[in-house]
């Protein structure tokens, strides 16, 4: 076989990829393949991962106080807390990074791919109210009903109408982060229609009463022991049982028949084609397909970024999206949802919920380009330190720091500073948005909107101060040694500095970078050191 | 004005300047060697899906017919294969739920990814290739396309009420990474390579 394309991580990445002794399961229950070797596909992981005994309490997510500032700090200090839960989350999401990168080094064109689905999705965006006219009228040829949202609240009362007007009880979904930016099971709840989430590790979610952690595996940040523990509380199985092919197939059981007695079926959107008015969803559970072709009432809810102009496009994204979030080649099911079966109503929902005002922010717009594979997640080290749940919004790691503040500028003003500015996340984004360069922006942003905590403000101002002034800062810094040294110790350990949380400052070298220089590699009338000078 | 007009207005006044075209996709050289056949099935055993072994001249079936007796409802859209459960005559996808094996035949295959496309004509009731507890594909090897590019040129996508690539079986890894086939669909995949009969 062709070794350019070779699923299997070679042999030092698999090595390597140990990063935490302590979460390697002692049995494998990974499938196999019919030849016996062992399988990765999905987001199967590469080596068992498993959070050992003795039990350990799950940590829960930021306290989410209304408007007020989330304190992601607060909630990832529990979460470290939990070395058990935080190694296995780390060593999961640090495998699906390492596969990410085998199969996108498996690719000789990966990066002219990136380059390609960018400006697309910029060409999209800068001419998206002609490609959304397109869509419907597509859309609307092939029998579809089209509706618009301004925002959340409105989708949620389109939804609830059509549902009412079929006299729907339920509503089986595939897995949808739109939906859940909408609050739509919340809202939902109080309506009487039961909501039923279909994907196992959503499933898991709604029935611990949890928001997903990750936008690709929103169950990850627990463990089998958790499930096991939720599932014994909602569904009545085995809490002593927690093998997870157990707990997988009770969750199949109890959830068929939902499925089959289900009134209307809902599923988000991965890409949303303008020159056929086509929906199409990328899994690999086939839940969003169930959810599509069971019911005699189909509803998709789409954000309008998901536009994409022609279906030779999807040759481009899907060769990354998957690659991206997983590693693996493709999902298991993708899926075309053009038109409404015979006998059966078809409707799909058009939602801006922000995304038409944060076209209009000239640092922030291409966040708009995200495909939700959850690359810039995976790689990010704070984002694997200290859980999805933590940053109490729907959009958690790099992509969530960029996107939030667009929805909450107050509840969201700490995020931005949730990072450790290394730039990784920029790095793995299948369509190349500035991730880490827009993280800083908000946080200028935000500093000038006073969105702040004053603390901060004042400490970074006194930072600043010196900072912006080369001498200062050198003549500063020669006296103490180093820069940490003049940077007053509440400025490092306060509380807000979450870096300086859980471990001392590196010892500074006795001599600074700039002093070296100086002293090795210019001359004395202060110009470049050369061969003929020395 | 209404919620559709404010909408694209907002967008009219918001979106960014400048030229932004929109970019030719090149034609890239397929990551997959000359032996298509071969390929595919090496994709496809890989993403869960099983292969079964054809032996010239014997009966081509013989690797599932050992499922196929033992199942109590099959359903099948093929003519090779006699089902004892009429699609054609199937009033609600529910009514489906209890099939053992559905046998289908695939549009296409990809060698890239090991993938099999069906549209709604392919598998009569599309809730058939998800209820069923075990899907066998027959796929003509003279309809595997070389890679998910060229897959997308074919005109299947524009013009099929429903459209979906399968790539092995319905799988799911949400409890701590381990792999289960099964999740909420099929629980294995087989593909039989076989011309069509017509």
């Amino acid at each position: 076989m062709s070794a350019s394309d070779d699923l299997q991580p070679r042999g030092d990445a698999r090595r390597d990829g140990v990063i935490h002794p302590e979460v390697i399961a002692s049995r494998d229950e990974s499938a196999r393949s019919q030849d016996g070797e062992r399988l990765q596909h999905a987001e199967g992981a590469s080596k068992p991962i498993a959070a050992k005994a003795p039990r350990e309490a799950q940590p829960r997510g930021a306290k989410i106080r209304g408007d007020r500032p989330i304190d992601q700090a607060e909630a990832a200090e529990r979460f470290l807390a939990a070395p058990l839960h935080q190694k296995a989350h780390d060593a999961r999401l640090w495998d699906l990074r390492t596969k990410r990168d085998t199969a996108a080094f498996g690719i000789p064109e990966w990066e002219e791919l990136r380059e390609i689905a960018s400006q697309i999705k910029t060409h999209t965006l800068a001419n998206l109210d002609r490609y959304l006219e397109e869509f419907e009228a597509n859309a609307k040829a092939n029998g579809v009903h089209v509706h618009w949202a301004a925002d959340g609240a409105e989708h949620n009362r389109i939804v609830h109408g059509i549902l009412k007007d079929h006299g729907a009880k339920s509503l089986i979904k595939s897995k949808s982060m739109l939906t859940e930016e909408c609050g739509f099971r919340h809202y939902m709840a109080g309506t009487g229609i039961e909501v039923i989430e279909t994907d196992l590790g959503e499933r898991i979610q709604q029935l611990d009463n949890e928001e997903p952690s990750h936008v690709v595996v929103p169950a990850v940040h627990k463990t089998r022991f958790d499930v096991a523990e939720v599932f014994a509380r909602t569904m009545g199985t085995d809490p002593e049982n927690d093998d997870a092919k157990y707990l997988a197939e009770s969750q199949r059981m109890h959830t068929r028949p939902l499925i089959l007695e289900a009134d209307a079926g809902l599923t988000g959107c991965n890409f949303a084609i303008a020159e056929t008015g086509t929906v199409v969803t990328c899994t690999n559970e086939g839940n969003a397909d169930l959810s599509g072709n069971v019911p005699k009432l189909q509803i998709h809810s789409i954000g309008i970024e998901k536009l994409i102009p022609r279906i030779e496009h999807l040759g481009v994204f899907l060769r990354l999206l998957s690659r991206s979030a997983l590693g693996s080649p493709i999902t298991q099911y993708t899926s075309h949802f053009r038109a409404p079966r015979k006998g059966t109503e078809m409707h799909m929902v058009l939602v801006d919920n922000g995304r038409s005002e944060r076209l209009g922010m000239e640092e922030f717009w291409t966040s708009l380009k995200c495909i939700r594979c959850g690359a810039c997640m995976n790689t990010c080290p704070v984002y694997r330190r200290s859980g999805g749940l933590s940053y109490g919004a729907t959009y958690s790691g790099p992509i969530g720091l960029i996107i939030d503040p667009t929805f909450n500028k107050r509840k969201y003003s700490t995020l931005p500073f949730s990072s450790t500015m290394n730039g990784s996340c920029t790095n793995v984004c299948p369509v190349k948005i500035n991730i880490h360069e827009q993280i800083f922006a908000w946080r200028k942003v935000l500093a000038e909107e006073h969105q702040i905590p004053l603390l901060k403000q004042g400490m970074m101002k006194a930072a600043g101060q010196v900072l912006s002034r080369p001498a200062t800062y050198r003549a500063a810094i020669g006296a103490a040694d180093s820069a940490l040294k003049v940077l007053p110790r509440f400025a490092i350990y306060n509380p807000l500095n979450t870096w300086g949380k859980g471990r001392e400052m590196p010892e500074s070298p006795r001599q600074t970078f700039h002093a070296w220089y100086k002293q090795n590699r210019m001359t004395k009338a202060g110009g470049k050191k050369t061969d003929a000078a020395k | 004005m209404n919620v559709r007009e404010e909408t694209l207005a907002r967008i009219r006044r918001n979106r960014p300047a400048g030229d932004h075209p929109l970019p030719e996709v090149p034609d890239f050289a397929p990551l997959v060697g000359q032996d298509h056949v071969a390929e595919f099935g090496e994709r496809l055993k890989r993403m869960g899906g099983r292969l079964a072994d054809v032996i010239p001249g014997a009966d081509p079936f013989a690797s599932v017919r050992e499922r196929l007796e033992a199942a109590k409802v099959v359903a099948s859209a093929v003519p090779e294969i006699a089902g004892n459960r009429d699609l054609g005559a199937v009033a609600r996808p529910q009514d489906l739920a209890d099939v053992d094996v559905a046998v289908v035949r695939a549009v296409f295959g990809v060698a890239e990814t090991g993938s099999v496309l069906f549209t709604q004509a392919e598998l009569q009731v599309n809730a058939v290739a998800y209820l069923a507890q075990h899907l066998v594909v027959l796929l003509d090897p003279a309809d595997i396309v070389v890679n998910i590019q060229a897959a997308y040129r074919r005109p299947d996508f524009a013009h099929a009420a429903y459209a979906v690539l399968h790539t092995g079986p319905s799988a799911t890894a949400d409890i701590e990474g381990v792999l289960i086939h099964g999740a909420q669909g099929v629980r294995s995949l087989t593909v039989i390579l076989i011309a069509r009969s017509v």
